[in-house]
């Protein structure tokens, strides 16, 4: 089995140096002195002072942002409801229209919503669709998690509530809600990140108006690059590191309270 | 579970499933619907969609329903090659994330508990980043200034060929899609292996097998439910993409998704690209039911 | 008036009926326990009770009123979960208090009442601990404390002993029925364990298949078993196909095939030429060398087919001339001597005239 482990490790050491090499490159060429992305000529900070001196774009951060607070609000809320949804109640229909916005190619669901937009509400493309957009494919991930981390609970629990006195209300309030709360925000951190980075929807429900910023990158990447684009990714990259070591360290601080089933004697 | 039929019990099921469900049947059906509707009809003028009626009795031009975009669609055999281009991408796509990643998967899952978990953060760190930031990124890697280039160029100079661009070329496309969908096929996989018996390996070695033997004749068939939910997830959103073709893809890489994005924002012939949209739809729901079977059939049980 | 009355129960899912037709009384201050095997009902009625279910016909009542449309919530009914359903998320004393805080008592109130039974459950310094820290015994006393700190009228138990290994189940089973004792609490306690069953209760209703089969007391359910089922659910036992050929008011003369006449003690209802088996306890049955003469009335040459040794007794199994099977008891007394015969030996069975139950075929 030794043997086998070496051809193992090295497998995966060359499949991480494949992932995380090209993400390397774009960090260390924005403090790049050159407007090329070629050699290292020296260290700076120019790019991203240019970055912070370019309106455009930081009102692109701006609507960025408020997109990303509005719709991660509204999935984790209805997101919530739907993993409560269908895990408790047999449902046949829910399950389909929350998982399949998550299952199917993004550029389905931005097309299907600019034509509704346009053609049936009358509606100019702007801020209200792309969070709408989000919020519909953002349910479906807040829905994963919240049902996960139900089915891994024990159901008595929530019986033995109403069982000891409890209403349905008080069972949600002081049982349910404390329980669930990590996936909620595990969820809401989720529809967060993919708000902020999400280019394909969002692509095709933001019309003309507002400049938002993975499209702000898009379009420079399309006609003028220079290292700023190096600049923002690498702080990008930092927003959503910092999300995802926070989501990782709730769902395993929510599991430690000892939730696993446990065993029954048949 | 208290049983169902009280009022309060059904008021509450209401209150939680209502509003995600009305949420969804307005900004999920509805559009759905409305995208197969389009495309049954005419395009307007100036882009856009014709009216179902004409607005009196003297306009000419055509009005009303019509299955001209699916016709238009297969007027042209350049249509079904790009469809056929994006499925053979996506296949070559899921083949080589299969290969990447399933070694990593396995030595992830055999993995001690805290090593396990910091890998899988690692594997799952990159897919943080902007989706656009890692297409952005070969784009540094391939270019015609790039360390790479100017290093495979030197070689193939020695050898007396002419040099090659990798950027803007099925190859550049290729990489940019594995790269982006690498995680997705990790991810399941190792979810599968970490569930394996190991002594069912050591049952095998014990009786004989060696250690190819142990891994075409028991890892690799308790791993197919992991390896089709995989391939599932990395086959399908590839077939839809049009970025990674648009930034790291030449003038005659384009695949469906370039397609339907030009019909929306670049000619606006809404019934074409809704009735692409619908084609792709289709391609997607079938692959998914394969998928299914497939997975059904060969273990015996439910793959997801 | 009993305590609980459970007047022509029934429920069914489909076309399964999983009670049927159940009566049954329980009177204040019992340790009440239903007894069968998985799938008989006894957890299906147990949840009827607490207010889970709802039956499809019949009367669920408590202290005379009608419980049945009535929440949980409502019901002065707690139960004590298979698996304890601690809030994980709370910690000992907040579960404990948790139903008192539901009925609204007053914070010293509540602080004085988890405090007394957290000394009654022998776990005096747990309050701040929380579930996951604690011992599957440990578990399951805070979830006793926990069904009992609101006085309900009756405390309702699911099979709450199972998850423990063999040890700790005896110490709870007696720590359980102090505690009924002491609070004076009526229980009603599920169980697939006869032995358990056997050792808690004060009645025992056995079930089978949504029925009631029989409801009396542990000693009247071992020794005077009414049918098949009890006799075969409850302990260990021999049968043997039986015809009666006398039914005296002191007694039975059967004919067993194949093998001659015994004799059996008297039971009602059963006439002359009534077929069935002779049901009789492992322990009733005595084996001995062929050479002693046997006192007892009933008793037959046979030969040892195989045994069971566990350490106080050891079982015989013994084939008789007829070909039936008999079990016989011995206990291993003598130190130093692990076993008095072995397989293929002959020996003598008896067993006393007054020894044994005749089961008509009907029953």
């Amino acid at each position: 089995m030794k043997r086998g482990n070496l051809w193992l490790w090295s497998a995966a050491v060359l499949v991480y140096a494949f992932l995380y090499i090209p993400l390397i490159i774009v960090v260390l060429y924005s403090f790049n002195d050159s407007r090329l992305n070629a050699e290292w000529v020296g260290f700076t900070l120019f790019w991203y002072k240019a970055l912070f001196n370019n309106t455009e774009m930081l009102l692109a951060a701006r609507n960025s942002l408020v997109i990303a607070l509005c719709a991660s609000f509204c999935a984790t809320l209805l997101g919530t409801m739907s993993g409560l949804a269908i895990h408790r109640y047999k449902l046949k229909v829910l399950p389909v229209l929350v998982f399949t916005p998550v299952a199917m190619p993004e550029i389905l669901l931005g097309v299907s919503i600019l034509l509704f937009f346009l053609q049936v509400l009358n509606f100019t493309l702007g801020m209200v669709s792309i969070i709408i957009a989000h919020t519909t494919f953002c349910i479906g991930f807040v829905a994963i998690i919240v049902r996960a981390r139900l089915q891994g609970m024990d159901e008595s629990i929530f019986e033995a509530a109403r069982d000891l006195g409890a209403s349905p209300w008080q069972t949600f309030r002081l049982v349910t809600l404390p329980l669930i709360m990590p996936a909620v925000v595990a969820g809401a951190l989720m529809s967060f990140t993919l708000s902020i980075d999400d280019f394909v929807i969002t692509f095709f429900t933001k019309g003309v108006g507002e400049p938002i910023l993975p499209i702000q990158i898009y379009t420079m990447i399309k006609v003028a690059v220079t290292p700023e684009v190096n600049a923002i990714s690498t702080l990008l990259m930092l927003l959503t590191l910092v999300m995802i070591i926070i989501a990782a360290r709730l769902e395993s601080n929510g599991s430690s309270e000892g939730n696993a089933k446990p065993h029954t004697a048949e | 579970m208290i049983k169902d039929g009280t009022k309060e019990k059904q008021l509450a099921r209401l209150l939680v499933s209502g509003p995600p469900l009305l949420f969804l049947i307005v900004f999920f059906v509805a559009p759905s619907l409305i995208m197969i509707l389009t495309s049954f009809r005419f395009p307007g003028e100036f882009g856009g969609l014709a009216p179902v009626t004409p607005p009196s009795d003297k306009a000419i031009g055509e009005y009303g329903f019509t299955s001209d975009a699916y016709q238009f669609f297969f007027s042209d055999f350049i249509y079904t090659e790009i469809f056929l281009k994006s499925f053979a991408v996506a296949f070559g796509t899921t083949l080589i994330c299969l290969i990447l990643a399933y070694p990593l998967a396995v030595l992830i899952a055999r993995s001690r508990k805290h090593l396990r978990n910091l890998m899988v953060l690692l594997v799952i760190l990159p897919f943080a980043s902007n989706f656009l930031i890692r297409i952005y990124a070969w784009m540094i890697i391939l270019g015609p200034e790039s360390a790479l280039s100017h290093f495979l160029n030197t070689v193939l100079g020695a050898f007396g060929i002419a040099p090659v661009t990798l950027l803007f070329s099925p190859f550049a496309v290729l990489v940019g899609m594995v790269y982006v969908h690498l995680p997705f096929m990790v991810l399941p996989l190792y979810t599968n292996l970490e569930k394996h018996d190991l002594s069912l390996l050591d049952a095998a070695q014990d009786l004989g097998a060696n250690a190819w033997q142990r891994f075409w004749r028991v890892t690799w068939p308790l791993s197919l439910p992991g390896v089709f939910s995989g391939s599932a997830l990395v086959f399908i959103p590839v077939l839809g993409m049009f970025a990674v073709p648009d930034i790291l893809g030449g003038t005659g890489d384009i695949l469906i998704g370039n397609l339907i994005k030009d019909q929306f924002l670049g000619t606006r012939d809404w019934p074409f690209g809704s009735a692409l949209s619908i084609m792709l739809t289709m391609a997607v729901l079938s692959i998914a039911g394969l998928t299914t079977w497939f997975a059904r059939s060969a273990t015996g049980q439910r793959a997801i | 008036m009993a305590l609980l009355e459970i007047r022509n129960v029934t429920r069914r899912f489909g076309s399964y009926t999983a009670v049927d037709n159940v009566s049954i009384d329980v009177e204040a201050g019992e340790f009440f326990t239903l007894l069968g095997p998985s799938g008989c009902g006894k957890t299906t009625l147990l949840r009827m009770i607490a207010g889970f279910d709802l039956p499809d016909s019949g009367q669920i009542l408590l202290d005379g009123k009608d419980m049945v449309g009535i929440p949980p919530e409502k019901r002065p009914v707690h139960t004590v979960f298979q698996t304890y359903a601690l809030f994980p998320h709370m910690t000992v004393a907040d579960n404990i208090a948790f139903p008192l805080k539901m009925a609204g008592k007053a914070p010293q109130e509540i602080k004085k009442r988890v405090n007394e039974l957290l000394e009654r459950v022998h776990l005096p310094n747990f309050g701040n601990r929380f579930p996951h820290e604690l011992s599957g015994g440990q578990k399951q006393r805070v979830a006793f404390a926990r069904g009992l700190v609101n006085r309900p009228r009756l405390l309702l138990l699911d099979e709450p002993l199972g998850a423990l290994d063999a040890k700790l189940r005896e110490e709870m089973q007696i720590e359980l029925i102090n505690l009924q004792k002491e609070i004076g609490i009526t229980f009603i306690f599920v169980t697939h364990a006869q032995d358990e069953a056997l050792a808690l209760s004060h009645r025992i209703a056995v079930m089978n298949r949504g029925n009631v089969e029989q409801i009396d007391e542990p000693s009247k359910i071992y020794s005077a078993p009414r049918n098949h089922f009890v006799a075969d659910f409850i302990g260990k036992i021999s049968v043997m196909n039986a015809a009666v050929m006398e039914a005296a008011p002191s007694h039975l003369k059967l004919a067993i095939e194949g093998l001659g006449e015994v004799t059996a003690p008297a039971r009602e209802g059963v006439e002359v030429g009534d077929r069935g088996v002779l049901a009789i306890r492992p322990e009733q049955v005595r084996i001995s060398h062929p050479s002693n003469e046997s006192q007892l009335k009933n008793h037959f040459r046979g030969k040892v087919h195989d045994f069971l040794y566990v350490g106080d007794v050891t079982t015989y199994i013994v084939e008789l001339v007829n070909g039936a099977y008999i079990e016989a008891l011995l206990p291993n007394s003598a130190p130093g001597r692990a076993k008095f015969f072995e397989v293929d030996d002959e020996v003598t069975i008896s067993w006393r005239h007054d020894a044994g139950i005749f089961l008509n075929d009907h029953q």
